[in-house]
């Protein structure tokens, strides 16, 4: 196959919220620089982000950063970075009124300011009471959101490559970063594209599970790319399951439904997270509402007749309220589950969302790995913000409107980097190496020749079915170890993929068997480290680490405070330590305590 | 319980492969939990992995899945398969360059909204704190910034398909109204001089098939009404 060479300063894989604020940077900045994307930037999955984005802009209720970077702490179960916590709560502010600026249509209060609503973990004062937080467009800010920065981005006249898949990360003998591969969807052409910079910005893996809110599109890529290129995953065990996902459907539902007054209520009618959480209540952190209603669901206070889910009570609101405020939730209620919330609450599940972990990266959007002693060595060259890294602000659980910050706060931060970077002389176009497209080019020709292979969609299947059963809500020993030997089989499965079709132009399958790919590195990653992490902490709950005096809620400080890192190159895992100190001095850091709500 | 099975007559063309389109008549057996058409779409390609279509988000947000579903434009994450009449005929969205299957060039349709400057103006210095707009100039935003460019209306619109290089389209339009309606926006003799010949506005004549068709229950045909409007408040 011929494969064609472009060079640019920079190439951003992924037109998501984060890649589109980092090409802001580099746009602005005169850098000459392609965006890749799957799909056209405004199909990208940060559309459909509903509740808000976090800043303590103080419109309603009195706030500061420093009980935002307390509660971040906190949500991630001290698993967070403290230096990156704190970066990305004092920047809040600057990149929400930029985007304000940009034109996104915030809702807004009587005196003309950003609408804020609460929104669970979000506290005022240290925990006390709920704080009004999350800067939200009725309840499409991800919508609101994509399209202000796509706009602007048209304004700044970024140069797109629309419908590109990227396919692998090149690197030369000393590992820098040269580029990528990727194929062009329309005409089935590789193309290499040879950069001084490279950020990956192409989002979660939420695809892993069978039961999950996420687009299909989020398949993973850049963490593929990564791991086949030698880069380790971090914290790959923690994902977020969003308690309120369409019961049977997987289609989200806003927290912001909880945050405009909604309830949690069992089969009895009971308002359960009483019991769980007493003082947030329905608006505890996302990783503790999911297992209390896992808990009523296995111990027999479903709802339905096979009492598989709870209900989301906003019958008691003002029906003006959620026409105005949840008028997205309300056509989604309407269409998946065939309730009208006005009327009847809404059937809901915990549902696989959001991933924590990612690829290793600094508060500076530098890719970070192991080398020469030292944990945190920048990988020359690389970048990566938004979901598909991990910096790491979200730790082992992440607070609702915080992952709409992060890919604000690090995409334009990796922005920044690279053009200072640029600017400073340190980035150079090295040369290309010979075999800089092979690797892309075997995977292409193995499934192009594949005879007597599996199908695309059963291996995906397989992986999907054994995540959700071996990975889920709460996990125990057995079921993890049991997991990681099914998903080294599903992956050998995964290498011998064949698909029917061989047309060069538009072919999905070809597609989504590259795309398991990535997604089959995803899964290896996710189940090795959280069968190895032997307590519980935030999201990743065991059932042989439960809640002792010794370890509050069986988190093990003296053992498991410290990433963990996966390399795909023999299922291999390495740890590094968390950092627990703020970046400035004169911020307190935030003390290892017990997380109740 | 028993299989629900469906059948299609589905618009095929693979320009590598087929001398010339043909529709295919194929059918599926769904599970119990196919519910939307995109359901059985993906249930589709298990046994025929060649068909081609766009989806991603599965919930009406995206924009990506819009296509021709029994003679009507709309998206096929929000349609209830149960809901159509048998076979089901999807052919790609009218009007625009067919690449494979159900997959349509979009070339023309991003051109028109690109060319109506789709984003906020405003000259005065960036203040420290956010641009103050009340509720009620913010209200006057809502059913215009919610388009999520699927392309249904434009390519169920006469004008649009006759032309779609001259006329903007109603989607287009809709974008152009949601910058005229900012109180933020400080473009407005700009944006109304960008639109003043006999095609790019004027060539709506209020069919009204963008409304009919338009997944997100948005109306265009309305925000034309208003831009034209405006330009006649200005010529007097």
């Amino acid at each position: 196959m011929n494969v064609a060479k472009r060079t640019f300063d920079a190439v951003i894989v992924g037109a998501g919220g984060a890649g589109l604020r980092a090409a802001l940077q580099l746009s602005e900045a005169g850098m000459k620089t392609a965006v890749l994307s799957k799909v056209f930037p405004t199909r990208s999955h940060t559309v459909a982000a509903q509740g808000g984005v976090a800043a303590s802009l103080g419109n309603s209720t009195e706030d500061n950063w420093h009980w935002h970077m307390y509660d971040t702490v906190k949500g991630s179960d001290w698993l967070g970075d403290q230096d990156a916590i704190e970066f990305m709560c004092k920047k809040a502010n600057e990149v929400v009124i930029e985007l304000e600026h940009y034109g996104m249509p915030f809702d807004r209060t009587d005196n003309g300011k950003i609408y804020q609503r609460p929104f669970g973990g979000h506290s005022m004062n240290y925990g006390q009471a709920p704080v009004m937080r999350s800067c939200a467009a009725a309840d499409r800010t991800g919508h609101a959101m994509l399209h202000a920065l796509y706009q602007r981005n048209v304004r700044a006249n970024t140069q797109f490559f629309v419908e590109w898949m990227a396919l692998d990360l090149i690197r030369n003998e000393n590992g820098d970063v040269l580029g990528v591969t990727a194929m062009e969807l329309e005409t089935g052409e590789v193309t290499i594209f040879h950069t001084k910079a490279t950020i990956f910005a192409t989002g979660g893996a939420g695809r892993i599970y069978h039961s999950s809110t996420n687009a299909f599109i989020n398949t993973g890529d850049g963490l593929g790319m990564a791991a086949r290129a030698g880069v380790p995953l971090e914290d790959m065990e923690f994902w977020q399951f969003h308690p309120t996902g369409v019961a049977g459907a997987g289609v989200l539902i806003t927290e912001g439904v909880r945050g405009e007054g909604g309830i949690l209520r069992n089969a009895s009618g009971e308002r359960f997270m009483e019991r769980y959480a007493p003082n947030l209540k329905d608006l505890a952190s996302r990783d503790i509402v999911s297992r209390a209603m896992t808990t009523e669901i296995n111990e027999g206070r479903g709802c339905g007749p096979d009492k598989d889910h709870v209900l989301l009570d906003i019958t008691h609101l003002a029906p003006e309220n959620i026409m105005k405020r949840l008028p997205g939730i309300r056509e989604i209620s309407i269409q998946f589950a065939g309730v009208d919330p006005i009327k009847a609450p809404i059937p809901v599940v915990p549902t696989c969302h959001y991933q924590m972990g990612g690829i290793p990266t600094n508060y500076k959007g530098q890719v970070v790995v192991p080398k020469d002693g030292n944990p945190n060595t920048p990988i020359v060259g690389f970048y990566a913000a938004g979901e598909c890294a991990c910096a790491s602000v979200h730790g082992a659980n992440r607070l609702g409107t915080n992952s709409l910050l992060d890919l604000l706060v690090f995409g334009k931060s990796a922005g920044e980097t690279v053009v200072e970077d640029f600017q400073s002389g340190n980035l150079s176009l090295k040369p290309l190496p010979a075999d800089a497209a092979d690797a892309s080019l075997a995977r292409l020709a193995r499934l192009e020749n594949q005879t007597g292979g599996e199908s695309v969609f059963d291996v995906g299947l397989e992986m999907r079915r054994t995540m959700q059963k071996h990975a889920g809500v709460f996990r125990f020993d057995d079921l993890l170890k049991e997991g990681v030997s099914k998903m080294a089989e599903v992956a050998e499965r995964a290498k011998r993929t064949e698909i029917a079709d061989k047309s060069k132009v538009w072919n999905i399958a070809r597609m989504e068997a590259l795309e398991l790919d990535n997604l089959i590195e995803v899964a290896r990653a996710t189940i090795v480290s959280a069968e190895a992490r032997k307590e519980s902490r935030g999201a990743h709950v065991r059932d042989d680490a439960p809640d002792t005096a010794e370890n509050p809620n069986g988190r093990d400080d003296e053992n498991w405070l410290k990433h963990t890192l996966w390399y795909s190159e023999g299922n291999r895992l390495d740890y590094k330590p968390v950092n627990l100190k703020p970046m400035s001095d004169d911020v307190k850091a935030i003390a290892l305590a017990k997380r109740t709500y | 319980m028993s299989k629900r099975s469906v059948s299609f007559k589905i618009y095929r063309y693979d320009p590598d492969r087929d001398e010339k389109p043909y529709m295919q008549d194929i059918t599926v057996d769904l599970e119990p939990s196919d519910k939307k058409l995109l359901d059985a779409l993906v249930r589709l390609r298990g046994k025929d992995d060649s068909m081609s279509f766009r989806r991603s988000c599965r919930e009406g947000v995206c924009g990506s899945d819009a296509m021709n579903i029994n003679g009507k434009n709309g998206l096929a994450c929000l349609t209830d398969v149960d809901s159509l009449a048998q076979p089901i005929t999807l052919r790609p969205l009218p009007g625009l360059p067919v690449i494979r299957d159900l997959i349509v060039d979009m070339t023309q349709f991003f051109k028109q909204y690109h060319s109506i400057k789709p984003y906020l103006v405003n000259n005065e210095p960036t203040p420290e704190r956010e641009r103050l707009q009340s509720p009620e100039e913010r209200e006057e935003l809502n059913g215009l910034y919610e388009c999520i460019l699927c392309a249904c209306c434009s390519t169920a619109c006469p004008s649009f398909w006759w032309n779609p290089d001259k006329f903007v389209g109603p989607a287009g339009l809709l974008a152009a109204y949601r910058f005229l309606a900012d109180t933020r926006d400080q473009d407005t003799n700009a944006r109304l001089d960008n639109l003043e010949d006999p095609y790019r506005l004027f060539r709506c004549h209020s069919i009204m098939n963008c409304v009919d068709v338009c997944p997100k229950n948005l109306n265009p045909t309305k925000a034309i009404g208003k831009i034209k409007d405006m330009m006649v408040r200005r010529a007097v």
